[in-house]
């Protein structure tokens, strides 16, 4: 059947920004189908929030709209586009949404936009879990036994039937958010209260626990002929009790027979004609009883999903690039299969090595909140790794998570908790897998572990495995290993790290003896058929095995190391500057080679470079490709801290590198260097000092003077940093956060309070420098970049001020030789400017600022690090006006970590981002607010509370909301000092004095905006009550004096209706 | 590695892999092949159409799960040898019996490990299927070549007759006696509505667990037995196998079939399917490296759908072959009757004239290489496939044929169309 040609104009709703349990997968599977439906002809409308995605670039849709990924603003864009037909598969969990309160508020009708890749009423059977339970007895398949519940009194008495624990459930939620397992009746009520309150329906599962059966899911597609195929079986190494996105995961299955595994397959395509799915992909997710192989179905997802990101990655299968091809009418035998070109898409793919995907975590970040794995997804990122065992994929995995291990252990950082060892084996959590490995090293036995871990037995033999390959490298020591043992080794996912640990050696060692004995790394195509057909696509892993693959090319290469898993302060933005600089090298000629190890990314698709490696981002690991690629050069300016720590060791290994030298990074690096160099410049920055010692830091901070921001000297994120306003605080953090050593000094520098914070991203040629954007923040100097609110073109900045903060860019880009991109931040205070830091590398504003200006600043780089110069590049003027606002706001994940103070500071939280575009600054802002979750009310109640800094500043916000119509509360400080100006405040208890009280009134839904800005660092106080059941309700929750300021104006803009979408393409000129 | 056993596995073209001994000691000789399945390798290794044949496994883990009795698909090991990368230590299911290296030693199989099986893979399709020597006794590589370049190939080979029963018997109620297993017989029915007589050129046991299920009863014959004596059982309908070995040797069997076509209602499967064809007056041919595996694209060109299927075969039918082009049952196309892709992309099934048994339509197509998967005479009651619809290892799309052979039986026209999926 051919594409239908009675459709011309598509809309596709992409997933808005990165939050837990939805991240750059939908970046990836998005850009594929833009791209697609592309060349097919098709014209492409696209809405998603999330300015750094692949998929927002001007040129993947026709039309592309920044604007908030909700039912109101994609309605505008209807009305505006007039499409014929929306595709909702392929946003995750919120384009979905959105497209099912379109189709039932009836707007898709009234414009005449026909659902595609899956009707309302596929959606509403696949997600709506009686409905689904239904349709499961329908066709005879099992559900775990359960009942829905509208209230804590049905989960009450459902609980009566299923027993604890119980697992809950909401409808129509993402990432399991608001589910959890129950395991007394206390723990119940709390996750139903939170369940309903997140299930758009208001409905939730009180389900029969299936705890420790075995868990699979089945990545399905099926084209309008009825043809359906699996893509992919994922077999999870956790039992059931842990959400699939928090567990270890592992393809193909590995421990059922081909009888159950056709079972499961027969029951997963029944399910699809059953839910009605037409034409794409789906997700089914199993249960296994391990005792007698009853076969219960969990549920299923009608849409393309982060396991479907995932097998694509592993198969080499492209599932959204196919289910966009589906939905327009094709069906599978028309569409040929992109590896092979010889063979079409319909068919199962085969795979001859083992894949392994290891969630990331980001416990660290939220301190107070419960680290236990459940049914609630709570990891920021994830890697894969391919080995043709597991054994070599799972070592892999281990040392790809970018948290410091080398692998499952033996890398001499193993620490154990023996009061709570078997603990930590019961208890699904982080470091269970290293548990599980030491607990095999100290010889206990597979049967006793699989009792505690519920953990396949298949799978701790592969790790008794792996840990006897240890004790035999121990055993023999290095000098003794023979080719065969070093191979072996290898074989066991052992990385030199590890051998050099077990051996009493360095790495540097390992490597050249085991090159010295010849063993070295062979690399294997992914080819979706387990070499039954010639692939033509170069898309490689390493293992150790006698034949190497990787094609002879005769092109100057250019090297990408990407940037590893996402997770907190380092997302999709490095991504996305990686796969611009693979397109801009294309563009000039050379081959491009990827190196990453993030399924979830647009990097790792096989059509972003020419060459795709599929591996960890460490020393042996880059390195053995480049003695089988030899590159003419290699980029680590792109992907972040990952690749930037290798630079040093890469160039010293002789290897080229491209751009920005190792040298001038660490000139930027090296504070006592840096000072030089603003020095010479006659730049000035915040006073500071470095301390070894406590007493140093007294010392340090006396001369320097209160506050003071601290922080360990190697950070990403502002990992761990903090204001310290007193002498008390700074020791107590000193000394317990930092545990300062020598080895471990910290850093010390003047904060400069109610400072306004700026940011340039710039492109140095090492001639001259091109300023890509300044960007005022609007939250004030102390709150991490990545988690503050920023604007292009700056909002309230002199014209001098902003000539000076240019200026600066350009001199210190120039003095440290500076080759490709470097960030600036800039401290604005009393009209002072201040350079806080230099970060010659990408940055996570580029995409921000590419878009909001129109100019690629990472493809610009990247074509300045093949040698072009800017002079050459015919960029548009830097000083022209761009006749619009975009402000960048932070996402935050504090409602996935209940128990968490929810207060920004200078450790960055955020999760992703969202671009809010508008004429002026205000409707711009209000936009990047309706964005995120929390929508700006436009009425109601406002409590305001603040520190007695901002008690005079407060007073005109104030009075602009009750210009806007809003009531005012607030607490006897604020309240007194309100009244005082004349404002009508309704007085409300603090927490500590009684009840009803604050808290009361924000969970009574009395409050609908709260305005509450903490000073110094308290927590378990009131502003901490306050915040903490403002993010539970989703109540809009301002900390900042100038985020008040900006809010008032922009409710204003909301009020006024003048919040108008607008597509990047009609900006027109710039680009 | 010390204390482990050295196994070397040769090539007729001096290709030499080297790896661990998983099986018993010893020497065995044959044509080397791969299969893609990644489930089902004791289905697998089972399958009497394997005789003469040294399977390596693409998926590198071999034995996870273990063996048990009930996915038994013949009485014992017929092929040659095994290459895998790495055979489990361990047996890890509910079903299990006992590890695939106690299998294997119970059923003396030679069997090699630790290989670079897709090297193997890759060889074998850049090179096409070859001879080939698997031993734990001799390690001198080439000695071994010497060995491999003087091994019988599979071309002009007849097989059947090693594999085969010798004495007829009825599926369930009375099994052959070197039969030692309890094997699992399926669904019986109590009092079935068919009797079929099926050839066992080498069948697999899912095949005849099919066919009672659809309540047949399925009286086992061996190939040699004569329509006569065939007939004088008084079935319904004649059941042909799969089976090892060179088609185009099997010529009593195809020959035999001659007397019965038009008479009794024919299905044949994978070489059933080879010596209805032949019959019909195909010729058959060596495919470079066969198919083998569970993810074949198959399209039935009757409904236009495709089937995932279960495959193993090395030789393969030339539906030109047949006879002429019949352009009036082909909607008046006039394509290339060699170019089935042709007719695949035009969405019609071409019709050729058998000299002896008249029109004879193709029915199915393999998407991936377009070669011929499935035919059907149009005045005479029989069709046949290349592949595996009774899977075992493998998808259960083409079921549905086991329903196509009781319509057939029960003198239906229409026996594909309206019951697909279904089966």
């Amino acid at each position: 059947m051919p594409r239908r040609d009675d459709i011309k104009k598509i809309l596709l709703i992409g997933s808005g920004p990165i939050i837990i349990g939805q991240a750059c997968e939908f970046d990836y599977s998005g850009a594929q189908a833009c791209k697609v439906l592309r060349e097919d002809g098709y014209e492409v409308v696209l809405v998603n929030s999330n300015p750094a995605t692949i998929m927002t670039d001007p040129e993947f849709a026709h039309r592309t709209y920044v604007e908030p990924v909700t039912p109101s603003f994609v309605e505008k864009v209807i009305a505006v586009e007039r499409p014929d037909a929306l595709l909702p598969t392929l946003g995750g969990q919120t384009g979905l949404n959105v497209a099912v309160a379109l189709a039932e508020s009836g707007v898709l009708a009234r414009y005449g936009v026909e659902l595609i890749g899956a009707t309302l009423e596929v959606i509403k059977k696949g997600e709506d879990r009686k409905l689904f339970a239904e349709a499961m007895a329908r066709i005879g398949l099992d559900t775990p036994e359960g009942g829905y519940a509208y209230s804590i009194a049905d989960a009450e008495e459902l609980v009566g039937t299923v027993g604890f624990p119980t697992v809950i459930r909401p409808s129509f939620t993402m990432g399991g958010a608001g589910g959890g397992i129950a395991y007394n009746v206390e723990e119940l009520r709390e996750i139903v209260t939170s369940g309903l309150a997140l299930s758009p329906v208001g409905e939730v599962l009180i389900e029969e626990s299936v705890i420790g059966w075995k868990e699979y899911e089945m990545e399905v597609m099926r084209d309008r002929n009825d043809n359906a195929v699996i893509v992919c079986s994922i077999e999870n190494f956790d039992a059931m009790g842990v959400h699939t996105g928090d567990s270890i995961t592992v393809a193909p299955a590995q421990t059922l027979s081909d009888r159950e595994y056709q079972v499961m397959r027969d029951a997963s395509l029944a399910i699809m004609r059953e839910i009605g799915v037409e034409t794409g992909g789906s997700n089914v997710q199993f249960a296994v009883n391990p005792r007698d192989g009853s076969l219960a179905v969990i549920e299923m997802n009608p849409r393309v999903s982060r396991s479907s990101a995932l097998a694509s990655k592993a198969t080499g299968f492209p599932i959204a690039k196919i289910a966009a091809k589906l939905a327009v009418g094709y069906t599978l035998d028309e569409i040929p299969n992109d590896i092979t070109h010889m063979t079409p898409a319909c068919f199962e793919p085969s795979i001859d090595y083992t894949v392994v995907k290891v969630p990331r975590w980001a416990f660290e970040k939220f301190p107070g909140t419960d680290t236990t794995l459940t049914t609630r997804m709570k990891s920021v990122g994830e890697v894969m790794a391919i080995g043709r065992t597991f054994k070599e994929a799972f070592g892999k995995a281990m040392r790809s998570l970018e948290n410091g291990r080398a692998g499952l252990g033996a890398d001499g950082k193993d620490v154990f908790d023996e009061d709570r060892f078997d603990h930590m084996l019961a208890v699904p959590n982080e470091q269970r897998p290293f548990y599980i490995a030491e607990a095999l090293r100290r010889g206990r036995a597979i049967e006793e572990l699989h009792e505690l871990t519920h953990v396949d037995p298949w799978f701790l033999d592969q790790i008794r495995q792996m840990v006897d390959g240890e004790r035999a490298v121990s055993g023999t020591g290095l000098a003794a290993m023979d080719a065969e043992d070093m191979r072996e080794a290898k074989r066991m996912g052992l990385s030199d790290i590890q051998i050099a640990h077990l051996t009493g050696t360095v790495e540097a060692e390992v490597r050249t003896t085991r090159l010295g004995l010849g063993v070295r790394a062979t690399f294997k195509s992914v080819d979706t058929c387990a070499a039954e057909f010639a692939a033509t696509t170069p898309y490689y892993y390493k293992t150790y095995e006698d034949e190497d693959e990787v094609a002879p090319s005769d092109r100057p290469k250019a090297m990408i190391l990407g940037a590893g898993p996402n997770r907190i302060g380092q997302g999709i933005e490095f991504d996305y500057c990686c796969v611009h600089a693979a397109y801009a090298l294309s563009d000039m000629g050379y081959e491009t080679i990827m190196v990453n190890c993030n399924p979830e990314t647009v990097s790792t698709d096989y059509d972003t470079s020419d060459r795709l490696y599929f591996e960890p981002l460490t020393f042996e690991d880059v390195m053995d490709i480049v003695e089988a690629e030899k590159p003419a050069g290699v980029l680590v300016t792109f992907g972040g801290q990952t690749p930037l720590k290798l630079a040093h060791a890469l160039e010293q290994a002789g290897v080229p590198i491209l751009g920005t030298k190792p040298e001038a990074i660490d000139l930027a690096e090296d504070r006592k260097r840096f000072s030089g160099v603003l020095d010479r410049l006659g730049i000035a920055y915040p006073a500071a000092g470095t301390a070894y010692t406590i007493d140093e830091a007294v010392e340090v901070a006396n001369r320097i003077g209160y506050p003071l921001l601290v922080r360990p000297s190697y950070v990403l994120g502002g990992r761990g940093m903090v204001i310290a306003y007193g002498e008390e605080y700074m020791r107590r953090y000193v000394e317990q956060a930092a545990s300062v050593s020598p080895d471990h000094p910290v850093l010390l520098d003047r904060f400069l309070e109610g400072a306004i914070e700026v940011d340039v991203d710039a492109v140095c040629d090492g001639e001259s420098v091109y300023i890509g954007g300044v960007m005022e923040h609007i939250e004030e100097a102390g709150i991490h970049s990545g988690d503050s609110a920023c604007c292009v073109p700056p909002f309230s900045l002199g014209a001098d001020t902003i000539e000076h903060i240019k200026s600066h860019a350009r001199a210190l880009a120039l003095e440290l030789g500076v080759e490709g991109l470097m960030n600036v931040q800039f401290a604005v205070k009393d009209e002072h400017v201040y350079v806080l830091e230099v970060n010659p590398r990408a940055s996570r504003t580029v995409p921000f600022v590419s878009k909001a200006t129109g100019v690629p600043l990472a493809k610009v780089a990247a074509r300045v690090m093949g040698g072009e110069k800017l002079a050459e590049m015919n960029l548009p003027d830097e000083d022209r006006d761009l006749g619009r606002f975009c402000v960048k706001e932070a996402v935050m994940p504090f409602g996935r970590f209940p128990g968490t103070d929810s207060t920004l500071g200078p450790e960055m939280k955020s999760t992703g981002e969202v671009m809010g575009v508008a004429p002026d600054f205000p409707a711009a802002y209000a936009k990047s607010q309706l964005a995120i979750d929390y929508s700006l009310p436009g009425e109601g109640t406002a409590f305001i509370s603040v520190c007695d800094r901002d008690k005079r500043s407060i007073v005109p916000v104030a009075r602009h909301l009750v210009q806007l119509g809003f009531r005012i509360m607030s607490t006897k400080g604020t309240a007194r000092l309100l009244r005082a100006s004349g404002i009508a405040v309704e007085e409300v208890a603090k927490v500590h004095e009684g009840r009803p009280n604050i808290v009361d009134a924000i969970k009574n839904g009395d409050v609908q905006l709260v305005i509450n800005t903490p000073f110094g660092r308290e927590t378990r106080s009131d502003g901490y009550h306050i915040r903490t059941a403002a993010v539970q309700h989703g109540i809009s929750n301002i900390t900042t004096l100038a985020a008040a300021q900006a809010s008032a104006l922009a409710i204003e803009a909301m009020k006024d209706g003048r919040l108008e979408v607008i597509a990047l393409q009609d900006f027109g000129g710039d680009v | 590695m010390t204390g482990k056993r050295r196994a070397l596995l040769a090539l007729e073209d001096g290709t030499v892999f080297s790896g661990i001994s998983c099986g018993v000691p010893g020497e065995t000789t044959g044509e080397a092949v791969f299969n893609t399945s990644l489930t089902g390798y004791q289905e697998v290794f089972t399958d009497p159409s394997y005789a003469g044949q040294i399977v390596t496994m693409t998926m590198p883990h071999i034995g996870n799960y273990g063996v048990n009795g009930a996915d038994m698909e013949s009485r014992g090991v017929f092929a040659a040898g095994f290459v895998v990368r790495e055979l489990s230590s361990m047996a890890s299911n509910w079903r299990a019996e006992e590890t695939l290296r106690e299998f294997f030693v119970r059923h003396a199989v030679v069997a090699i490990e630790g290989v670079d099986t897709r090297r193997l893979t890759r060889h074998i399709r850049e090179q096409g299927a070859m001879r080939a020597v698997l031993s734990t006794e001799d390690l001198d590589p080439a000695s071994l070549v010497a060995k491999a370049q003087a091994a019988p190939g599979l071309v002009g080979r007849d097989l059947v007759a090693e594999v085969a029963v010798k004495e007829h018997y009825t599926w369930g109620a009375e099994m052959p006696s070197d039969c030692d297993l309890p094997v699992d017989t399926g669904v019986l029915s109590v009092s079935p509505h068919y009797r079929v007589v099926a050839y066992d050129s080498g069948v697999k046991y899912n095949i005849l667990r099919r066919l009672a299920e659809h309540d047949c009863e399925v009286i086992v014959v061996p190939p040699t037995t004569s329509a006569e004596e065939a007939l004088a059982l008084e079935p319904d309908g004649i059941f042909l196998a799969n089976g090892p070995g060179d088609p185009a040797a099997v010529d009593y069997l195809y020959r035999t079939l001659r007397e019965l076509l038009g008479v009794k209602p024919v299905f044949g499967i994978c070489l059933g399917h080879q010596m209805l064809s032949l019959a019909l007056g195909a010729v058959t041919y060596k495919l470079k490296y066969g198919h083998r595996g569970g993810n074949q694209p198959v399209k039935n060109l009757l409904t236009g759908r495709v089937e995932i299927t279960s495959q193993n075969h090395g030789f393969c039918v030339d539906f030109a072959s047949i006879g002429p082009l019949v352009p009036e049952l082909c909607g008046e196309l006039t394509l290339d009757p060699t170019d089935l892709g042709a007719w695949v992309r035009a969405g019609v099934a071409p019709v050729v004239r058998s000299e002896r048994f008249g029109p004879v339509q193709l029915t199915h197509v393999n998407l991936n290489d377009m070669t011929v998967e499935g035919v059907r005479p149009l005045e005479i009651p029989a069709f046949s496939v290349q592949y595996h619809p009774e899977a075992a290892p493998g998808p259960h799309d083409a079921r549905y044929l086991f329903g196509a052979f009781t319509r057939l039986m029960d003198g239906c026209e229409d026996i594909f169309g309206d019951i697909f999926g279904k089966g």
